[in-house]
């Protein structure tokens, strides 16, 4: 069996672009929480956007190889990446030998790197996704996040390949973007207004069911209670208390709270990687140019393979060279060249 | 001359519109919102990728790539008009419950608070014909209307973090069965062997939106008599 052994799992789960179709159920559909990271790190690996990966958060994390060689590519979120003591980098496929130790160092900036690997992981969909629903009982290869001593199943590499690398440009410092509603009309317009003027900070008790911000208290002009409602990612509900709860991956699929505005499809990633204590203002925009932003965003996703580039080997990288055994790697490609 | 505010379309970000048929809990706007979901998937509108029946309102997930909003409000609201029934008979479940004792350690205290024998509130119970307005907040989890009012109690100010599978209770004017274990901030009644949640069954949810359900009271000796063939105790009504 070939994968990666879990040693330390910081705050690690694996995901797709989530489950859906069970909403109506109560199931939450989970998934990435920053799905243009997660694409970036496929692509890298010339697979689908969606193939599930490990997402690490932002807490230190290490993993080892077993049972062969695997092809690694980590996206998201920088931090240190150690293959076995030697630095790697972000964005970038890695031939990774067994009983290598992979760690990575607490994030940088950003909250969730992806850990994708070439084929995929090797698990079982369950109702078409291998993303983790704890309260449902769902997820492949476990119900629930990582931890200590789990196996996640991978694909041996294909060892013929060059690496590869992809040069992103640095998400814009610009303010998360919202479509006011569905209820608005529950905040006084000074609210709304105050919701859109405020520098908020996102609170240390977020995770991946909400991100909770503090900052001014919002006043709800008709009480705080609605007929719960369905909630969709994105979704900014404001508690009783007046503290906005931008509603994310594992968010409940109903709930009772007002909600003031929605973050556009192609800002949840964005602001999913804002870390805790990270301050985020908000900007408001039509559902038209919302539109038009997520079909120019659906374009740059698509985009994303024909932006990765092989990578030359240089003198710096001759130690991992030596040590990923290369010699015996050539005659195994040979051997593949030979039964074609 | 005033605008009927009812139905309406309410944008959720660029990938979902919410429709709503009003912003209370009522058989009538629940049933709109479910006549609703049957027409969409009749229809099969390209783009429309989930629906999400609630109380008062069907959440549609869309792809922006597909179909535009301007289209699909358009769209929902010709449908929403046509008031089209499913032609599904509505179901009307009746659930085996043990009350009081361990298996409902609020059943006093309700009675208590009521002014009513603990067997009256058990009969209140028994009594009524719920309707399953939505499920949510868990997996599998139905929120029950049609409650009497007479033996209604404000939730807990503190929940608690453990209920048990089956757990039957209530919650102001709602009732609930527990689908899968974790939090509970209502008054726990009761318990059934019945499991409206599993995982691996087909199907997973045993009870939903538009589905009737009754409760009846078992003793803790039959419980091992009603468990695992709960499924039986579906009776179908031609709506």
């Amino acid at each position: 069996m070939i994968g990666l052994r879990v040693i330390d799992p910081g705050y690690m789960s694996v995901q797709d672009a989530g489950r859906f179709g069970a909403q109506r159920y109560g199931l939450s559909p989970a998934g990435a929480m920053d799905l243009f990271s997660l694409a970036v790190a496929n692509a890298l690996l010339r697979q689908k956007a969606a193939s599930a990966a490990v997402e690490i958060g932002p807490f230190p994390a290490t993993l080892s190889v077993v049972g062969g060689p695997v092809r690694l590519a980590l996206a998201g979120a920088d931090r240190k990446i150690l293959i076995d003591g030697d630095e790697a980098k972000l964005n970038t496929t890695l031939l990774v030998q067994e009983g290598t130790k992979v760690s990575l160092g607490a994030t940088r900036l950003g909250m969730f790197s992806y850990l994708a690997s070439e084929g995929g992981i090797d698990a079982p969909a369950q109702l078409g996704s291998l993303s983790v629903e704890v309260r449902a009982s769902f997820g492949s290869p476990y119900p629930r996040p990582l931890r200590e001593g789990d196996f996640i199943p991978l694909h041996a590499a294909s060892l013929a390949h060059a690496e590869q690398y992809i040069a992103l440009e640095a998400p814009p410092h610009a303010p998360i973007r919202v479509v006011l509603g569905p209820q608005d009309d529950y905040f006084y317009k000074e609210t709304i207004e105050s919701f859109l003027r405020c520098r908020w900070t996102v609170s240390p008790t977020s995770n991946r069911m909400s991100y909770r911000l503090d900052g001014e208290a919002l006043a709800h002009a008709k009480g705080y209670n609605i007929v719960s409602d369905g909630i969709v990612m994105g979704h900014i509900q404001v508690s009783g208390a007046g503290q906005p709860l931008v509603m994310l991956a594992d968010r409940g699929t109903t709930g009772g709270y007002p909600k003031i505005a929605t973050i556009i499809t192609a800002d949840l990633g964005r602001f999913a990687q804002i870390p805790i204590g990270g301050g985020v203002t908000f900007e408001k925009v039509s559902v038209d140019e919302a539109q038009r932003v997520a079909r120019e965003f659906s374009r740059e996703m698509q985009a994303l393979p024909s932006r990765v580039r092989t990578q030359n080997a240089t003198i710096s990288d001759s130690k991992l060279l030596l040590r990923l055994n290369l010699a015996g790697d050539a005659v195994d490609a040979l051997a593949d060249a030979a039964e074609q | 001359m005033s605008v009927p505010k009812y139905p309406r379309v309410l944008p959720c970000g660029d990938a979902a519109i919410t429709v709503e048929f009003g912003d209370i809990i009522d058989d009538e706007v629940n049933a709109r919102v479910l006549a609703l979901d049957v027409a969409l998937s009749e229809v099969r509108l390209p783009g429309v990728t989930e629906t999400v029946p609630t109380y008062r309102s069907l959440l549609v997930h869309y792809d922006p790539i597909v179909i535009g909003f301007d289209e699909l409000k358009a769209r929902a609201l010709a449908l929403a008009g046509e008031r089209r029934r499913s032609n599904r008979p509505t179901r009307r479940w009746r659930i085996p419950v043990v009350y009081g004792a361990e298996y409902g350690i609020d059943l006093e205290f309700i009675a208590n608070n009521v002014g009513l024998s603990v067997d009256e509130v058990v009969a209140f119970h028994c009594a009524g014909t719920y309707r399953v307005f939505m499920l949510g907040f868990m997996p599998g989890f139905a929120y029950l209307g049609g409650l009497d009012p007479l033996i209604a109690m404000p939730r807990r100010r503190e929940p608690r973090q453990n209920a048990p599978p089956g757990t039957v209770s209530i919650g102001g004017i709602q009732a609930a069965v527990q689908s899968v274990p974790g939090p509970s901030g209502w008054h726990w009644i009761g318990r059934t062997p019945l499991r409206v949640y599993a995982r691996d069954r087909e199907p997973m949810c045993l009870l939903e939106p538009g589905d009737h359900v009754q409760f009846f009271a078992i003793s803790a000796e039959e419980w091992d008599t009603y468990a695992g063939r709960c499924e039986q105790f579906v009776e179908y009504e031609v709506a």
